[in-house]
């Protein structure tokens, strides 16, 4: 499939899913999503299109709790991100860790970075920080503030 | 049912030059499950990041890792150009293809001795470890340093490459030929390193595309991927080069693909140095700002795809910055590729992922007085080749016959 239309046909498919597309270049598409649909849509991107991913990316933002899934179509040479946003009230997400082992330790690093909660997780611990760093002190919050 | 223990590797462990903690849970002899800890080596860098400009973020990224010291900058610096729409002169493109494969082979031949350590192969040590300075000094005559270069930058490159240099630079490229293939030869042929890697820490293709499997740890599986050329960046669209797979996936696999990676490396840096013997022009472009956006940029470091992600709002910081080194994908695959393994084995099944290992210090023995330097490359050769010959013939052991160095 070519790079045009394989973009086209992902969109297709994602439907009604789909709030934002940005197209950044031909090579780097950025595709915003409803939070409930990203198991599904990781699932086609995985299964369906043989995307990898590359990593996810969390950000704090003044909107709530950004997290980018950056795909990488090696047959075509694009890099379709995904991207959900959640309430900084109750910030949780669909794991896709149990389809993908590949999200294991990325999911627990957002967790314990930003305090996103990702369900179904297989294994949920901290991952970077050490075992004993205090509940709900997340060091990539924008309100994070260094104690002494 | 034996019972089982736990055999920790780690966190601060005398073979590990890095910290990391991995738990094999065994059962007698045998390995049943690996619990892999991290974080003793947590600095913050994205965190960093956020506080330094565009340029510093660079400096910021190189000492990441002393040995990808070129990989985490050239997927920085695309990742900004991808977010501000920064152009780069094409000899710049040709001048980052050139140092990111130098610095694959001093990776690779690094690794290469280092599995020979762990094997308890340590001629393959010291041989791979004496080449790979080589590699440096020619590192050293392009860019001024033996690791963190400082040679990118967001629209180019911080320094050229002087066309009276390149024929030295040639010079030192083809003396590294012989050797490489002397280590070919070496692998793929010695039983013993046969008997210690063949069908050891297999990681099938299915669990490497599973576990997002990067590198020379994904090819050696049959997983064809290498962003060089999927998603063509620096020179690599203009450049004519093979992707290296094998298909079992064992350590001896992995240590075949890396050897075979470095004549590919060779190719690429002699058609740059061709290339930048025609092309001429400005390397950079000297962008005065980021425009706001955001940016994605990768690299094929030594040990696999470099992932930054950098998101600007137009001042002169980024206002996120993702780093994904690939080492965080392969060594998760070690969960798979230890279990049945018997603890003896174990070492160099974890090492065959090559994680990330730091040397940049340096032995020079000077004259206090005048600060001559008494000892340079060619006489610590002279003396290990005077050693070896005295040896044999005090025990009058006849060794395989080897290239003389001396000269």
């Amino acid at each position: 499939m070519n790079k045009f239309h394989i973009i086209t046909t992902i969109q297709t498919q994602l439907g009604d899913a789909i709030l934002v597309v940005k197209r950044k270049s031909n090579l780097r598409i950025y595709i915003d999503i409803t939070p409930h649909s990203l198991p599904d849509a990781s699932r086609m991107m995985l299964k369906e299109f043989g995307a990898r991913l590359q990593i996810a990316t969390g950000v704090d933002t003044s909107n709530g709790l950004e997290v980018m899934y950056h795909w990488a179509l090696d047959a075509e040479g694009i890099v379709i991100t995904l991207r959900v946003l959640v309430d900084h009230d109750s910030p949780e997400l669909d794991s896709i860790a149990p389809m993908y082992p590949a999200a294991e330790w990325i999911e627990r690093e957002i967790w314990e970075l930003l305090g996103i909660h990702f369900k179904g997780h297989p294994d949920m611990r901290h991952l970077l920080l050490a075992d004993d760093w205090p509940e709900g002190n997340y060091p990539m919050r924008r309100n994070h503030e260094v104690t002494p | 049912m034996s019972k089982r223990t736990i055999v920790p590797i780690g966190p601060y462990h005398a073979l590990q030059e890095e910290p990391e903690f991995f738990k094999l849970h065994v059962e007698g002899e045998k390995v049943v499950h690996l619990d892999i800890e991290l974080g003793y080596n947590h600095r913050g860098i994205e965190k960093i990041s956020e506080s330094k400009t565009f340029e510093e973020t660079i400096f910021l990224v190189e000492r990441i890792c002393g040995i990808c010291s070129t990989s985490h900058p050239i997927a920085c610096v695309q990742a900004v150009e991808d977010a501000g729409d920064i152009k780069v002169p094409e000899r710049a493109l040709f001048i980052r293809s050139a140092v990111g494969e130098l610095e694959r082979i001093h990776s690779h031949l690094l690794w290469l001795g280092l599995a020979g350590h762990f094997i308890g192969f340590n001629t393959i040590w010291m041989w791979a470890w004496r080449f790979r300075e080589d590699v440096l000094n020619i590192l050293e005559l392009i860019t001024g340093n033996r690791n963190h270069y400082g040679m990118m930058k967001p629209g180019g490159v911080r320094r050229d490459i002087n066309k009276t240099d390149i024929p030295a630079i040639r010079k030192l490229l083809d003396s590294l030929q012989d050797p490489i293939k002397m280590f070919r030869d070496a692998v793929i042929q010695d039983p013993l390193i046969h008997a210690r890697t063949k069908d050891v820490g297999i990681l099938t293709r299915e669990k490497a595309v599973a576990y997002g499997a990067l590198g020379p740890t994904a090819r050696a599986s049959g997983y064809d991927i290498d962003v060089r050329r999927d998603h063509p960046h620096a020179a690599y669209g203009m450049l004519d080069f093979d992707v290296i797979t094998c298909e079992k996936g064992d350590v001896f696999d992995k240590a075949v693909v890396r050897i075979l990676e470095m004549f590919e490396s060779i190719r690429i840096i002699l058609q740059c140095l061709t290339q930048l013997e025609k092309v001429g022009g400005p390397v950079d472009t000297n962008p005065k700002n980021v425009s706001g956006g955001e940016g994605i940029g990768f690299y094929e470091a030594p040990r696999g795809e470099v992932f930054h992600y950098i998101r600007s709002d137009g001042g002169n910081r980024p206002i996120r910055h993702k780093v994904r080194a690939p080492s965080f994908m392969n060594v998760p695959t070690n969960r798979e590729t230890v279990l049945g393994a018997t603890v003896a084995d174990a070492t160099i099944i974890l090492a065959a992922v090559d994680p990330c290992y730091c040397c940049t210090e340096r032995m020079a023995a000077v004259d206090r007085n005048d600060g001559r330097r008494l000892l340079d490359t060619r006489a610590l050769i002279r003396l290990s080749c005077e050693k070896t010959d005295r040896l044999m013939a005090e025990t009058g052991f006849q060794g395989p016959t080897l290239p003389d160095f001396r000269e």
